[in-house]
């Protein structure tokens, strides 16, 4: 799939806004600010951008625990996020749902996911709507390798097949479901799981902008053209832990500095544009500096938000009772 | 106006929702039935029957046969509430939430909630519950207090075919998740049920007997099973109102309420597990609000804590009778 | 019959009883009662419920035995006094017996019929015999043909008697495109011409009075006489908090409340009769079919459709029968109608609080106008 130059920078500017944000918000989370629980996308951010820039307004993603990024990539608003982790009333979901579940359903974003595997059923809902409704869309299941083995996902598979539903599942194996190492918790492979679903699917260097665009392009493509679901394998690192305040031990030595240097998905795209002359790097570095300025105004907003009124506690439950 | 049975006013019911709106849709083990098989298509219309019929109407586009994976299906169904469309999931028996609860109570059940108001997410579970159809201890649940446990959920619980019709449809038209259980044993009832679609509000109890003496509270097929005993206790003038909350969540306390300070004593029959069950619940209520109003101490009715048996001759002894609501209006009013 | 010999009949507890069981007789053959006196225990599909004494004697007979189940107004027993042999009593028995069993072989119980009108499908009830100008009865805002259960059967003793509901009510379909007075009036035509009935006498309560005037005026030669019940189109007052209170009513609580202004003695709100309203609001079009009505009738908190001035000029003859003490539309308007009978201590629903008064005015006006 080619990209305009135009669609180059917009992809660029998403992935490093994921990066940004991501990189303030371990920053915040360290200084105290920011409550609960955080999991953190850097070093993921070519999975969420290389599949969004392949979706329009008429398709619906659902997320995982580690939401931000798919967030930013399917265009929620970024100081409304930023104020929601906060826990804030300007807050996407009024400081509602928090980190684990930010939504916005009218940029088809069904929510980060504080139950993994919670994702794959609904998305084969979504799908059903865009079916049954004839809208054309797609719907996309982010999974992660934790994900992958529960049964909520198998179960999507054969349904997702079994009614041959525009969906597309994304497993973003960054090799370890909390702690715990995915070489040794997914037993056989994805692939091959597809396969016994009989739903095409491929795997992918996850930190490869421009393979997953392609991949997820091939599925969007099947999906909207009535040929069922597809599934995308991508292998790709996480740099912070878990979630935030995780130490990381059961990683390698200098596994993190590492990957760090040598498999950064946006210094790689950046590599990739700038050799073959299609971007200049003083664009690039122009758009560094502008999110950069625009991740330091969410968080001065955020931090100068107001806390959800009292009264908001009984709000929203439903629509009508 | 026609008799009808429960399960004609349940078929009825998603017909007539189905031709008023096309986002209406119909998901489920079975529902059709046949769906790949050599044989007869529509071969079931669920496993007792109650949709039969929908599928050579509305199609196998609407009337969707699911393979057994009810995380999957019943998820799909609430992905697909909360992305346009309305779909009716059919749980076949309340007892297999087991194996999808999450979809239910962690997902559609917080959507609302948890992304600050912005969620719709109008799916009906319809899911058949209750003993007293030889089917033992993982078919025979009742478990609706689990589901009124759970702030974001609607639970509708109709008594009488007249109840079911009006109940669904308005669960089909409501913009909230709402669980619908269907008490097996209700199936072949009849009443007078009207050709008309129509709804009936939740959080409104209705009134099956009026009387001074005791207020009965009781749910789906214990309701019959009150006013079996109202009836029975006016012949020996013993006069009891029987309340039909008809839904737990909403729930129409302040009925109840108001009930108990004309009568001053409460009798709650349920057919849940005894321990944290609707009885428990609305016996608490009325002791904190209607304290001073109670002449006797609250009597429950329920099973005993165990395991819905299997033989017959204990299912029997399990299910709250007529005696024992009789048993327990004499106790009260002693 | 011998004034001396009371008889006690199967009591009609709400709209739906047909038939009731006798569970229990609570007093003794032999016993003096009172009026009010609880007497017998009878169980109908939806309650159970004691009967008190409609009459004040001693006890000669129980005619129904235990477990029996009977149609409403059948025989249950007989109060006579000792000048009452008991020869006579029995004959009396017998005769009111095998009557109604004869009645009830030859003539099932008339049910209400679908018919289709131009335009509309409008629920009827007909009673009475084939021959004779027919009355017509339309009930009022809210209300429908069974709002006339106590008045028609009397009625129909003289002529064909034909209850119908209007379009939006009861049985009849739901949708109203017009709403205001002339268009009921001529929704009204097109059953009639539906039923084949050409010249009739009227009897229209409330909203049903202003509709019969309308029909009145539009075609004098066909209406022999017109019975107005409380009627609307006699004045501009109406009291819009019941009309919103009737319309925004969808709990029982709300219903009760507002219908109690119906009538004087709030007792005659049974809870079959709210919950009946209810199941009526509840089906679909009704809500929506209400509010056009209501909105065109009463447009502006007012009667829209005033007949006042033309009463002098109409050419059937015209009655009003008021409830003295109406709170839905002052019985005051009653003064633009000569011949008119107020009566004390009854309200809206006066057809239903005072019946047999009701019944005998309307019925002596037809007969003197079919003169």
């Amino acid at each position: 799939m080619q990209l305009n130059r135009e669609q180059l920078l917009a992809a660029y500017r998403m992935m490093r806004t994921i990066r940004a944000f991501e990189d303030r918000v371990h920053t915040e989370f360290s200084a105290g600010g920011i409550p609960g629980f955080v999991h953190l996308y850097a070093g993921e951010e070519a999975s969420a951008v290389g599949v969004c820039m392949n979706l329009d307004e008429r398709d619906k993603i659902a997320s995982t625990h580690r939401g931000h990024g798919h967030c930013i990539a399917k265009g929620c608003d970024v100081d409304a996020m930023m104020a929601e982790i906060f826990g804030r009333a300007e807050g996407l979901c009024g400081g509602k749902g928090g980190s684990m579940h930010i939504a916005d359903l009218d940029k088809g974003m069904m929510g980060a996911n504080g139950i993994v595997g919670g994702g794959p059923p609904l998305i084969c809902g979504a799908a059903l709507t865009a079916k049954t409704l004839k809208t054309g869309g797609v719907a996309v299941a982010f999974v992660g390798d934790g994900g992958s083995n529960q049964g909520t996902t198998m179960e999507a598979y054969n349904l997702a097949k079994a009614w041959n539903l525009p969906a597309i599942f994304v497993v973003e194996d960054n090799g370890y479901a909390e702690s715990t190492a995915s070489n040794w918790s997914v037993s056989g492979t994805q692939l091959g799981r597809a396969a016994g679903f009989g739903i095409p699917a491929v795997q992918v260097d996850g930190e490869d902008f421009f393979a997953i665009l392609d991949a997820a392009h091939d599925a969007v493509e099947r999906a909207r053209s009535g040929g069922g679901p597809s599934l995308i394998h991508g292998r790709l690192n996480r740099y912070y832990g878990h979630f935030e305040g995780d130490a990381q031990t059961y990683r390698g030595n200098g596994e993190v500095d590492r990957l760090r240097e040598q498999k950064d998905p946006i210094m790689r795209f950046r590599q990739r544009v700038t050799e073959a002359g299609l971007l200049e790097g003083s664009q690039l570095d122009a758009i560094d500096t502008a999110v950069a300025a625009q991740i330091e105004n969410a968080v001065m907003k955020a931090k100068a938000g107001a806390m959800p009124p009292p009264a908001a506690l009984l709000t929203d439950v439903y629509v009508s009772y | 106006m026609a008799k009808k049975s429960f399960r004609q006013a349940i078929n009825e019911a998603l017909a007539q929702e189905m031709r008023r709106d096309p986002r209406v849709i119909l998901m489920g083990e079975d529902v059709a039935g046949g769906q790949g098989a050599p044989g007869e298509d529509d071969a079931w219309g669920g496993p007792l029957g109650v949709t039969k019929g929908l599928m050579p109407e509305f199609g196998r586009e609407r009337i969707l046969d699911t393979p057994i994976t009810e995380s999957g299906f019943i998820g799909a169904a609430i992905g697909a509430a909360a992305t346009g469309l309305r779909p009716v999931a059919e749980l076949m028996f309340v007892d297999f939430m087991g194996v999808c609860f999450d979809q239910i109570f962690n997902q559609a059940a917080k959507f609302r909630y948890m992304f600050g108001g912005k969620a719709v997410t109008p799916v009906v579970i319809r899911t058949m519950f209750g003993a007293g159809f030889r089917a033992a201890s993982q078919h025979s649940q009742c478990l609706y207090p689990i589901f009124t446990h759970i702030p974001g959920l609607k639970v509708a619980i109709p008594s009488s075919a007249y109840e079911a019709k009006g109940l669904l449809i308005q669960a089909i038209r409501d913009d909230d998740p709402v669980i619908f259980f269907e008490h097996k044993m209700l199936y072949d009832d009849t009443d007078d049920v009207p050709d008309e679609p129509y709804t009936i509000p939740f959080g409104e109890a209705n009134l099956t007997r009026e009387g001074g003496d005791v207020t009965i509270v009781a749910l789906g097929r214990m309701v019959k099973v009150a006013n079996e005993a109202a009836d029975a206790l006016a012949r020996q003038r013993v006069a009891c109102t029987v309340i039909d909350p008809r839904t737990t969540s909403p729930m129409d306390f302040d009925t109840i309420l108001e009930s108990v300070e004309e009568t001053g004593r409460l009798v709650v029959v349920d057919e849940a597990h005894p321990r944290c069950n609707m009885a428990a619940d609305i016996s608490a209520r009325v002791a904190q609000d209607a304290f001073k109003a109670l002449k006797a101490p609250i009597r429950m009715v329920t099973p005993p804590h165990v395991p819905v048996p299997f033989s017959p001759a204990l299912e029997d002894a399990y299910i709250p009778s007529a005696a024992r609501v009789i048993e327990a209006v004499r106790a009260v009013t002693a | 019959m011998s004034d001396a010999i009371k008889p006690i009949g199967m009591p009609k507890w709400g709209l739906a009883m047909t038939e009731g069981k006798v569970n229990a007789w609570l007093v003794e053959e032999g016993a003096t009662i009172t009026e009010g006196d609880e007497i017998l225990e009878i169980e109908t599909s939806k309650i159970t419920n004691v009967f008190e004494s409609p009459v004040t004697g001693t006890l000669r007979r129980k005619v129904a035995s235990e477990g029996e189940t009977l149609p409403v107004g059948a025989l249950l027993g007989v109060v006579a006094d000792a000048s009452v042999s008991d020869a006579e009593l029995d004959a009396f028995v017998e005769q009111t017996r095998q009557a109604q069993a004869e009645a009830a072989a030859e003539a099932p119980p008339p049910e209400p019929v679908l018919t289709e009108a131009e335009g509309w499908t409008v629920r009827n009830l007909r009673m009475g015999p084939e021959e004779g100008v027919p009355l017509v009865l339309i009930h009022g805002f809210g209300g429908d043909l069974l709002s006339w259960q106590f008045n028609q059967p009397d009625l129909a003793a003289d002529r064909p008697v034909v209850a119908l509901d209007l379009p939006g009510h009861g049985g009849s379909s739901k949708s109203v495109t017009g709403g205001d007075v002339a268009w009921l009036a001529a929704q009204v035509r097109s059953a009639l011409a539906a039923l084949g009935i050409g010249r009739a006498h009227l009897a229209g309560q409330s909203l049903g009075g202003a509709v019969a005037l309308q029909m009145a005026l539009d075609e004098p030669d066909r209406i022999a006489s017109v019975s107005l019940v409380c009627p609307s189109g006699l004045g501009r007052e109406i009291n819009m908090d019941y009309i919103g209170g009737f319309i925004a009513a969808d709990r029982r609580r709300e219903m009760k409340a507002t219908v109690e202004a119906l009538f004087v003695d709030p007792a005659f709100v049974s809870r079959d009769m709210v919950d009946d309203l209810l199941k009526y609001k509840r089906l679909d079009g009704v809500l929506a079919a209400l509010r056009t009505i209501a909105d065109a009738v009463f447009a502006g908190g007012q009667q829209a459709q005033v007949f006042t001035d033309r009463l002098a000029t109409m050419k059937p003859p015209v009655q009003v029968i008021w409830g003295e003490a109406d709170r839905i539309i002052p019985a005051a308007h009653a003064q633009a109608v000569p011949t008119r009978h107020v009566l004390p201590g009854t309200g809206h629903m006066v057809h239903i609080e005072r019946p047999a008064e009701v019944n005998r005015l309307i019925a002596e006006f037809a007969a003197a106008a079919d003169r």
